[in-house]
């Protein structure tokens, strides 16, 4: 029997990315542009409305089996990204890659990356950039969930 | 054509003049008007010692004076191309308005006070992000508060924002979407300080709820047509007991911030000014009672010529409307008024200080399109919300562009340019386009219910996001001239003080357990009914509410429960 080559190799599902806003700030421009890039790399994206609560990202994440969820903060909203982190993990969501894009001061990019947010993002940042970060933390993510060793 | 605009500026001109004549006719009646507005000219002169006049024109018997009038015109003079007044910036500075908004009310009227002072005449109030999303601040995440704007929940709290503030003597923008709480506490402070409504100026920015849900979701609380309901109520009800506020900025600032390009920016902020036109007209207003008091909000971006294009295609295009369409006849009506922003959205993270050139150039273009009032970015915008420091610069920048550069000496000085007619004809064209489409999906409202205005944004985000990945627009530092930089060196506005924002929501709390809760229940229980009644003015009972010490929060929560929450109509 003859079948194409895609489906001789493994089924390997593409990266899986939830894109949203959390707190008070509604600004979904970079939100939308970012999501159609992933998108037109390959990648699955779950895109919501702004203003979600941590909670309703940590279902969603569950929900939607997410590797990456990508956080737009272009206010302060960032400032409760710590609390996203300590949602997933107690979700058992522990390997799920968060990161975000934005306004965030260097100071706060710090704390966030030693809060376990794997990438700040800032203005400016190339598509390509974007796109090859996000995919290598989905390859991560998905690794880790499944045992096994992330590199 | 030209003979029709002619007379409806001036009914009693005599039948039957040559062109020639028409032409010094209206020539005049410009001069007279302006030497009405401006009796003893100040005379310019510049540094070789040329006069210069308000305005350079062609003269009578001039091959393309016909062209003129029909397509130009004199300053304040039908087509408008020029300008709303006959003597423009000559006449009269724009309004340096600069956005403030910080942190508590305290810190707020510190920073106001210290304006004032410095002879700012017109104010402004941005709330914090919790307010913009309808809550008080207990309502929300204390890290969140208090970093881009001022936490006013309670007729207390706008009292302290505007202690020591005359309030007979400024014009107040107040960043106040529906259903309008903000005013509601001016209001009540004014009647508090004996301050007559009739002496209360300003303008309630953010009123145009289209926008919103076109754009810039931030502002939205109410469901579309609780919101389409409200802003009319929130009309009506100015136009009848506070008539010198402004009570409607028709925004195109949003649009234009989230992808649109400016001719789509231009045309759909005047597709939603003629959807609130006939909303006004079916709830019975005339059109010369409302339209004098329509104001219009434009990002400016750093594309020089094609903004200044925008300004002037719109504005000839505005009182073309106005008067076809809705047969205005009040020569107020007809004046395209608009406050201009700078565009936060040319401004890069990269090489900051970039931006104060980027900011001037934009500033530059606002003003050549014949803006009534200015805000500059500070340069800092895109680090955090501005430092003072940079916002000194920002103000600065508006002081140099009219004192030392003379740009204000000229009015229209880009006009009869080949380039600039002409671009300015070609964008009135694409925007004349972009109308019949939306009047075609049955006007603004249903446009922006469908979907159609999100999409024609969001395509042209993208497209302008390709050309810039593909290197075919150039930003400084960003994808061209890249240089090494260290970002610990800018300097970054502090977050407010812990204990300040906890003092903050004790205060909410504490205002509201000692208030008349029998006065408290009867208000909310009056909104309530108010919002379900068609016939009842929903913003007089946010009024009555505030009076009787109902909050902010409570406000928007009864309402959202009686009108239905606003969310995004299009999410993908």
């Amino acid at each position: 029997m003859l079948s194409n080559s895609s489906k001789e190799q493994a089924p390997v599902r593409p990266p899986r990315i939830l894109i949203t806003k959390i707190g008070l700030d509604g600004h979904d421009r970079g939100s939308r542009i970012v999501a159609a890039y992933l998108r037109d790399a390959g990648m699955d994206v779950v895109y919501t409305a702004p203003w979600q609560r941590i909670a309703t990202v940590v279902k969603l994440a569950l929900e939607e089996d997410v590797d990456v969820v990508g956080v737009s903060s272009l206010a302060t909203d960032h400032l409760i990204l710590p609390q996203l982190v300590a949602g997933l993990r107690e979700a058992g969501l522990g390997h799920v890659q968060v990161v975000v894009g934005g306004i965030v001061p260097p100071q706060e990019e710090q704390d966030l990356l030693a809060a376990g947010i794997a990438r700040v993002f800032h203005p400016g940042s190339a598509r390509e950039e974007i796109v090859s970060v996000v995919g290598q933390l989905a390859r991560q993510a998905r690794s880790a969930a499944n045992g096994g060793f992330a590199p | 054509m030209s003979e029709q605009r002619l007379m409806a500026n001036s009914p009693e001109k005599p039948e039957q003049t040559s062109p020639s004549e028409t032409f010094t006719a209206e020539r005049d009646r410009w001069a007279a008007a302006y030497r009405r507005d401006l009796p003893e000219g100040p005379g310019v002169v510049n540094r070789s010692g040329i006069e210069i006049a308000p305005l350079y024109a062609p003269k009578a018997g001039d091959p393309g004076a016909t062209a003129y009038l029909e397509k130009l015109g004199f300053p304040g003079r039908v087509p408008m191309t020029r300008g709303i007044y006959p003597t423009m910036h000559r006449g009269q500075r724009w309004s340096q308005r600069q956005l403030i908004g910080l942190g508590t009310p305290e810190e707020h009227n510190a920073r106001l006070l210290r304006m004032i002072d410095a002879g700012a005449n017109a104010i402004s109030l941005i709330p914090c992000n919790s307010v913009y999303r309808g809550f008080d601040v207990d309502q929300v995440e204390a890290p969140l508060l208090g970093t881009c704007g001022v936490t006013v929940n309670t007729v207390d709290d706008m009292d302290v924002c505007l202690r020591n503030v005359d309030l007979a003597a400024v014009s107040t923008a107040v960043n106040d979407p529906s259903p309008f709480t903000l005013l509601a506490l001016l209001l009540v402070v004014a009647e508090r300080r004996g301050v007559p409504w009739t002496q209360i100026r300003g303008t309630s920015n953010q009123s145009d709820y289209l926008s919103h849900y076109v754009a810039n979701h931030m502002f939205f609380r109410l469901a579309l047509p609780g919101a389409r309901r409200v802003l009319m109520d929130q009309l009506i009800f100015t136009s009848r007991q506070v008539p010198r506020w402004n009570p409607l900025s028709v925004v195109g600032q949003h649009m234009q911030q989230a992808g649109a390009t400016p001719a789509e920016a231009m045309a759909l902020t005047l597709c939603s000014a003629i959807q609130y036109a006939e909303d006004c007209i079916a709830r019975g207003l005339e059109p010369d009672a409302f339209l004098p008091r329509f104001t219009f909000f434009f990002d400016i971006s750093i594309s020089f010529f094609e903004e200044a294009a925008k300004f002037r295609a719109g504005r000839r295009l505005w009182q073309k409307i106005v008067r076809e369409r809705f047969g205005a006849r009040d020569e107020r009506s007809w004046r395209f008024k608009f406050h201009g922003q700078t565009s936060g959205v040319d401004l890069t993270r990269q090489q900051p200080l970039n931006n104060v050139a980027r900011s001037t150039i934009q500033a530059m273009a606002g003003i050549f399109g014949g803006l009534q009032s200015l805000h500059v970015d500070a340069y800092d915008e895109v680090l955090s919300s501005p430092t003072e420091r940079a916002a000194r610069i920002a103000v600065a920048t508006q002081n140099i562009l009219r004192d030392e550069a003379h740009l204000t000496d000229v009015i229209d000085p880009l006009g009869g340019s080949y380039y600039v007619e002409q671009l300015t004809d070609e964008m009135e064209a694409r925007m004349v386009e972009i109308i019949a489409r939306v009047d075609a999906a049955g006007g603004m409202y249903r446009a922006v219910e469908s979907g159609l205005v999100q999409s024609m944004i969001g395509e042209s985000a993208l497209a302008f996001q390709e050309r810039v990945e593909r290197g075919q627009e150039t930003i400084v530092g960003v994808n061209a001239y890249q240089v090494q930089e260290d970002e610990f060196s800018h300097q970054w506005l502090a977050r407010p003080e812990r204990a300040v924002v906890e003092a903050q929501i004790e205060r909410v709390k504490r205002y509201r357990a000692d208030r008349d809760q029998g006065r408290v229940q009867k208000a909310s229980d009056a909104l309530a009914r108010a919002a379900n009644s068609a016939d009842a003015n929903v913003f007089a009972a946010v009024v009555d509410a505030a009076r009787a010490d109902v909050t902010h929060g409570e406000i928007c929560t009864i309402l959202r429960k009686e009108l239905g929450d606003g969310m995004p109509l299009v999410v993908s």
